[in-house]
């Protein structure tokens, strides 16, 4: 344990932060209020006493996380045991399921996105999502891009143009696709369908980018090109990804929340959670002994 | 002994499975057959493009065109009815209404397209027509804007149950990503939702046609049977069916006129095997340009 710790500071010195900054007792993955040290920066999003419904169905119980600017979180834990619906709430994507019921604060920027004073189509352009599965719509690679901007009123052509190069240039598909650009987007392979949906959240200037396992469909090639991305966008972007894949939270993430049945059980530095789970059921579901 | 009823059971199914098309050769091979004396009588341009239908004057006449133009009218008419209520219904069902209104208006809906056509008729003869004479101030009640009304509402379970299917392919995941870059429910309609399922409602819209083009108890009851080529939609007129229907029974077997029914048969036959087949391919390709079909 003491060796875990000293490892920790140096790493925590080497991002360039000293200890002292560090919110909470250092080695310890959560501070006494129960919210996520953030590496001493403000959280970007806080969710505070979060249990959610589907109908009378409990699906969360009281999840108090954090998550830190700039960094990247993924959310591991077996199928069902929630992870999927967290991050759906933190751009209301919950509300399409009818009968669904949110109770407790989601902050974002401090600001509550859950109250109806929060237009939840604003919120969506701050958070964006890319989901399980590419989803592309049947229109041209450009058109796809361009969506999100009209629907949010840009009408100047020139502008619209520059944004989807430059999302497309962001998502590591320019190179691939600049003469394809009037093609279907269904035409394109997994792997570029899913950057194209990224290129596609991008455009619309998120803060947030929200992966709901973005690789489950795509074969190993594709997942790394995704994962590099992901690491290459979170100079920019404040990213959590769902995924049920354990070396990839390794590999791209910063911190690792562990979910089973509705609870957030863990949350840490990801080689913490990795290296030595304080909760039993961390680590027996990073062992491999179930899920 | 299993092996031998197992051969029995494949070929009896191969049997049942084919004889839609066997059915379907007979019919066209008869209707080919019955229908191309008349040719020996009139020319093929002189009897669709002819302007009048007087099989029984002496000497008879065998232009169809105010058949065609009737039936033509009748359905543009019954379009402008059941497309709008349609798709009208389609997209409440699918956007708005909630399942326990799904679950009720969809069975309606089916209902709807469940009853007989000879009760349209009725209604139509009984309380349309007398509503609208009196109403428009006309000197007759069956018209052409009469049957175009009552195969519109005939036609209208057909278009929204269709669109209704049409919509809920779209899948969920375009909707998902519409919401997800900050649109609004209205705009991921437009948008992406219409988008993606038109080719789906056009099919919707063209089985609708076919629903009224060969629609005949009802167009026999309350078109008004007046062979002309209708001047505005008050006139009354015969659709092709309503002529078909009414003049068989007093056409001898073998007669020119009897030739004349078949080939306007013929006529009919191949307009709606082009609306169904453009409704095919359609639907065909729009289920491919949502990547449903492999």
């Amino acid at each position: 344990m003491h060796d875990l710790n000293v490892d920790y500071e140096r790493q925590m010195n080497a991002e360039g932060f000293h200890p002292s900054l560090v919110k909470g007792p250092v080695g310890i993955n959560t501070n006494s209020l129960g919210e996520s040290d953030t590496f001493g920066l403000e959280p970007k999003i806080t969710a505070r006493g979060v249990n959610f419904y589907y109908g009378s169905k409990r699906a969360l119980n009281n999840i108090n996380i954090s998550f830190a600017q700039r960094r990247v979180t993924a959310i591991i834990g077996p199928s069902g045991c929630g992870k999927s619906t967290f991050i759906r709430l933190l751009n209301r994507m919950h509300e399409l399921v009818p009968g669904a019921r949110l109770e407790g604060e989601i902050l974002l920027d401090g600001l509550d996105i859950v109250s109806p004073a929060c237009d939840a189509a604003e919120l969506r352009k701050r958070v964006g999502m890319v989901f399980q599965k590419p989803n592309p719509f049947p229109k041209t690679v450009f058109e796809n891009i361009a969506y999100g901007l009209e629907v949010n009123g840009e009408t100047d052509k020139r502008v619209i143009e520059e944004k989807v190069v430059d999302s497309l240039k962001k998502a590591a598909l320019w190179g691939e696709i600049k003469d394809r650009l009037r093609d279907s987007a269904l035409g394109l392979s997994g792997g570029q369908q899913q950057r194209l949906c990224i290129a596609r959240c991008l455009a619309v200037s998120p803060e947030v980018l929200l992966f709901d396992e973005p690789c489950a469909s795509l074969d190993p090639i594709s997942t790394g090109k995704i994962e590099e991305l992901i690491l290459e966008l979170k100079k920019d972007y404040t990213i959590i990804i769902v995924t049920h894949n354990m070396q990839q939270a390794a590999r791209v993430s910063d911190r690792t929340a562990f979910f089973l049945m509705g609870d957030l059980i863990e949350e840490g530095r990801t080689d913490n959670i990795f290296k030595a789970p304080r909760d039993r059921r961390t680590e027996d579901y990073i062992t491999g002994r179930f899920g | 002994m299993n092996r031998r009823k197992e051969k029995l059971i494949k070929w009896l199914f191969t049997v049942t499975a084919f004889a839609s098309l066997a059915f379907l050769v007979g019919i066209v091979l008869v209707l080919f057959k019955e229908a191309l004396p008349i040719f020996k009588t009139v020319s093929p341009k002189a009897f669709l493009l002819g302007q009048s239908w007087y099989p029984t004057a002496e000497p008879p006449e065998f232009g169809i065109l105010p058949l065609i133009a009737a039936s033509l009218w009748v359905t543009a008419g019954a379009l402008v009815i059941c497309v709008p209520l349609g798709v009208g219904s389609a997209l409440y069902l699918h956007e708005l209404a909630g399942d326990k209104q799904r679950a009720v208006l969809k069975p309606v809906i089916e209902i709807l397209a469940s009853v007989p056509s000879i009760i349209y008729g009725f209604f139509g003869m009984v309380v349309m027509a007398p509503f609208l004479q009196e109403a428009l101030d006309l000197p007759i009640g069956l018209t052409a804007f009469t049957t175009s009304v009552i195969l519109g509402v005939m036609a209208t379970p057909t278009v929204a149950s269709i669109a209704e299917d049409a919509l809920s392919y779209v899948p969920r995941s375009f909707r998902e990503a519409s919401f997800a870059v900050g649109a609004d429910r209205w705009q991921t309609l437009t948008k992406v939702i219409i988008p993606a399922a038109g080719s789906g409602i056009s099919t919707a819209v063209i089985l609708g046609m076919s629903r009224a083009i060969g629609e005949t108890m009802t167009v026999l009851m309350v078109a008004g049977g007046s062979a002309i080529i209708p001047e505005s939609m008050f006139d009354p007129v015969r659709p092709m069916t309503a002529a078909i229907a009414a003049e068989m029974g007093e056409a001898p077997v073998g007669s020119d006129h009897y030739h004349a029914l078949f080939a306007i048969a013929l006529i009919l036959f191949l307009i709606t095997f082009v609306f169904n087949v453009a409704a095919e391919l359609i639907s065909r390709r729009y289920r491919l340009k949502l990547g449903l079909s492999r």
